[in-house]
């Protein structure tokens, strides 16, 4: 029992940036918008949010280096393919390798550099006792409070998206951009909006990983998960509340599999790192079995560039 | 003093004048139309009051001082509606949702519907503010627009031909519904080119032509045969329709049952039909209830699986429910799509290469192009069908609707099929290329051919069919012939209550929307 709710704890932290990360990329694509890019701005932040920690010591401004470098990064992608029209599945390609590149070039110096791990979240004794109590307290309370960021973020997200004038009109620019520039709605000006948010909380993920979850920069720290995050958002069809548990249960299966490591099973180590991997594609290719699903939710212009006029 | 004044209205466009010294004069209250064949120049003009387009030259006067447009949110402003004959609609987004965004801010979610619930009572709107969009049918989505403009408080109001997409019952709703609002003092502007319409609604008719006006007229006292000599120059040649011999069975269906494979198209439900050589059969009914399923199984493009009833197409007599639409073809069945363009035709490639969409002229032996057969082919289809184009290069997207129409009817008719399947044959076609089509089709029929069109125009069914079902839900009506049935009834068929249908008194939404 004990060693369950320990597991499912560090599948919650495990998942928290794919919750990020794929908030970000939901409120993305929503404005019918696709971004690639998201594996090449995780790593930039993560590398920005792993300096600023280093250089400062406050895990709060290095995810707000981790949230600027991000939007940075997305802005350049959005004045590409909002601005100048390119496309968005070579623009966002581009920014993932550069990414890359600059991050790991960037990075060199900060390799094998350590970070003081984070400190206990609740101290003092209410603190204490919150964090004794029954399941809820390793699950919530003996987190990180970027746990509790995710889970007020995807309810942040959710009552925008359904409960507001701003998420209808981000939802009803991602259907038909015509529709609402008719309407007279600035459909760029909110696509890139919606561009520079997303990309500032897979900036908040990236850091989240190399300052809390790691905490440690290597080259190629963030391993696949932007890829991973975009996957998320289409197999929780574009729904904030599914990409929550989705990320989880992404996070479950990562733990799995070093468990069955630590627990000696006999397969391959290489074989069981795909697991994660090999999981989200048998997921995605489950969903897709039930276009209704996705075809209610997909914004119907994603990918899809506007020309005014 | 007049409401709206438009004087000398001039807009270029690179190669055409599509408005040319425009004059135009609407008094409030009053219902004006404008009718125009495709390319005449209403829809630029139309979007130079809306303030979405600038003209070059010419002023624009309202309650008789000059005013800049600059954008539908200037127009608006001063009190400038217009639904769009291509809907500005979100269909994962509820009516009240929809109609919400198309207000300016500071108004309640909870407000705007209940300010739709009143307009619907009072002006016989009725649409329900809580349902999604993409379960109404077109004439609740039209309702959808006209309150959206209406609860704008218009002076004056625009509709791009509304009725393309209506049963005849939801076209008489809709005349009630804007005589009503032009006597409480809102002016209408009526963008059309059915000439029926305008005669019965409209109080003064400014005629465009190649971007000039050619009349303003009184439409009550004009003749549609007045209207259209004003509209094309010409009436188009009457149609004559020979008697034929029906032969055997050439195309049927029985009683076919699909799985809806979208989610906002409909299935189909124990269809049957039976088209017999030397005869054309009708598919009336709004668009929505099941035409595209219906004609992806006749076309091929939608297979029936191993394990489904192949059986249940048949082409002469035997199955073809599992061939695709090259085999079908060379069987003698040939399609021409509702989209010309995408579907009917590759926009940017020549005339002549799109021939080999669905003709093997252009293609040697051994797989490669044969461009002088291409160019001959399509050389010849322009001169048969009167096509209007540069030449056998031009591309297909720089034709116009018309013309590129004229041409993949033709490339099929040509192939002389022994069974065609026509969808829409003329809609968005203008007066003179439809009468072309409506003829070819009726010369394919006394040749002995076999020929099924899918139509929203029961005057054009009228015209061309021998007999006439209904698709309404999914469901096909009996066959009647021409004679026995009326507008009137086939109307009332369109919304599923076809005697036999076994659905009496059930809750079955009809093609207006109304239960």
């Amino acid at each position: 029992m004990n060693e369950t709710v320990l597991l499912l704890a560090a599948a919650i932290a495990s998942g928290t940036p794919l919750v990020l990360a794929g908030l970000g990329l939901l409120i993305n694509e929503k404005s019918g918008v696709l971004n690639l890019g998201a594996e090449g701005m995780m790593l930039v932040a993560a590398v920005a949010g792993f300096a600023t920690a280093l250089g400062t010591g406050s895990e709060i401004l290095a995810l707000g280096a981790g949230a600027a470098a991000g939007a940075v990064a997305a802005a350049a992608f959005g004045v590409l393919v909002i601005g100048l029209n390119a496309n968005q599945y070579a623009a966002g390609l581009a920014l993932s390798i550069f990414g890359a590149g600059l991050s790991a070039f960037v990075g060199i110096g900060y390799v094998g550099k350590k970070l003081e791990g984070p400190a206990a979240p609740l101290a003092g004794s209410i603190g204490h006792w919150l964090g004794e109590l029954p399941l809820v307290g390793p699950l919530l309370f003996r987190q990180h409070p970027v746990v509790w960021l995710s889970l007020a973020l995807t309810l942040l997200v959710a009552w925008l998206l359904y409960r507001t004038r701003a998420g209808l009109v981000l939802r009803a620019v991602g259907e038909s951009p015509e529709s609402a520039h008719a309407l007279g709605y600035p459909v760029r000006t909110i696509r890139f909006a919606a561009v520079v948010t997303g990309g500032a909380l897979c900036g908040v993920a990236g850091a989240c990983l190399s300052v809390v979850y790691a905490p440690m920069w290597v080259e190629g720290l963030v391993a696949g998960r932007g890829w991973i995050a975009l996957a998320l958002t289409t197999f929780a069809t574009w729904r904030p509340g599914r990409v929550l548990v989705g990320a989880w249960l992404f996070g479950g299966v990562t733990l799995l599999q070093f468990h069955l490591q630590a627990q000696g099973v006999a397969i391959a180590s290489q074989l069981l790192a795909m697991l994660p991997y090999l999981a989200t594609i048998v997921v995605l290719a489950l969903i897709s079995r039930n276009p209704a699903w996705i075809r209610a939710n997909m914004p119907a212009s994603l990918g899809r560039p506007f020309h005014a006029g | 003093m007049p409401r709206l004044q438009l004087e000398g209205i001039t807009r270029h466009y690179p190669g055409v004048k599509a408005n040319d010294g425009i004059d135009l004069t609407v008094a409030a209250g009053e219902i004006h139309a404008v009718l125009g064949e495709n390319g005449a120049g209403k829809s630029t003009l139309m979007k130079i009051i809306h303030g979405s387009v600038r003209p070059d030259a010419g002023t624009v006067r309202w309650n008789g001082e000059a005013v800049q447009l600059a954008s539908p949110a200037m127009a608006q402003a001063l009190g400038i509606s217009m639904v769009y004959q291509h809907f500005s609609l979100f269909e994962t987004l509820s009516v009240a949702e929809n109609v919400w965004l198309g207000l300016p801010r500071g108004e309640s979610l909870a407000s705007v519907a209940r300010r739709i619930e009143a307009m619907g009572a009072s002006y016989d709107l009725a649409v329900d503010p809580r349902r999604p969009l993409h379960a109404l049918s077109v004439g609740e989505r039209q309702r959808v627009e006209i309150i959206r403009a209406l609860l704008g408080a218009p002076k004056l109001l625009i509709l791009d031909e509304p009725t393309s997409v209506l049963a005849p019952q939801a076209i008489e709703g809709l005349f009630a519904t804007l005589r009503r609002l032009a006597s409480e003092g809102c002016s209408i502007l009526y963008v059309s080119h059915k000439l029926d319409e305008i005669r019965a609604l409209c109080d003064r008719c400014t005629v465009l032509r190649g971007g000039r006006v050619t009349g303003e007229v009184v439409p009550a006292r004009e003749t549609p045969g007045s209207l259209s000599r004003l509209m094309i120059g010409t009436e188009p040649p009457p149609l004559t329709r020979i008697a034929v011999q029906p032969g055997p069975v050439a195309l049927s269906v029985h009683a076919l049952s699909l799985p809806d494979e979208t989610v906002h198209g409909t299935a189909l439900d124990q269809v049957s039909l039976a088209l017999r050589t030397g005869e054309i059969l009708g598919i009336a009914g709004v668009s929505g209830n099941g035409q595209q399923a219906l004609l992806a199984c006749l076309s091929g493009e939608r297979v029936i699986g191993p394990g489904g009833d192949r059986a249940a197409v048949r082409l002469f007599g035997n199955p073809v429910g599992g061939l695709g639409p090259r085999e079908r073809r060379a069987l003698g069945l040939h399609f021409v799509p509702e989209e010309r363009l995408g579907r009917g035709a590759v926009p940017a490639l020549g005339l002549d290469r799109n021939t080999l969409l669905t003709r093997t002229e252009g293609i040697g032996r051994v797989g490669q192009l044969k461009p002088r057969a291409m160019h001959a082919l399509a050389a010849r289809l322009i001169e048969r069908f009167d096509v209007r184009a540069g030449g056998p290069g031009s591309a297909a997207s720089s034709l116009s609707g018309g013309n590129l129409q004229k041409f993949i009817v033709g490339r099929e008719i040509d192939a002389e099929p022994k069974v065609l399947v026509v969808a829409q044959p003329t809609w968005g076609v203008d007066v003179g290329a439809a009468a072309v089509i409506r003829a070819e089709l009726l010369a394919l029929r006394a040749r002995g051919a076999a020929v099924l069109v899918v139509s929203e125009d029961l005057d054009e069914l009228f015209l061309l069919c021998d007999r006439l079902q209904v698709i309404a839900r999914g469901r096909l009506s009996p066959a009647r012939p021409i004679s026995e049935t009326s507008p009137a009834q086939v109307g009332e068929w369109m919304s599923g209550l076809w005697p036999g249908a076994g659905n009496e008194g059930a809750a079955v939404a009809t093609a207006d929307g109304t239960r």
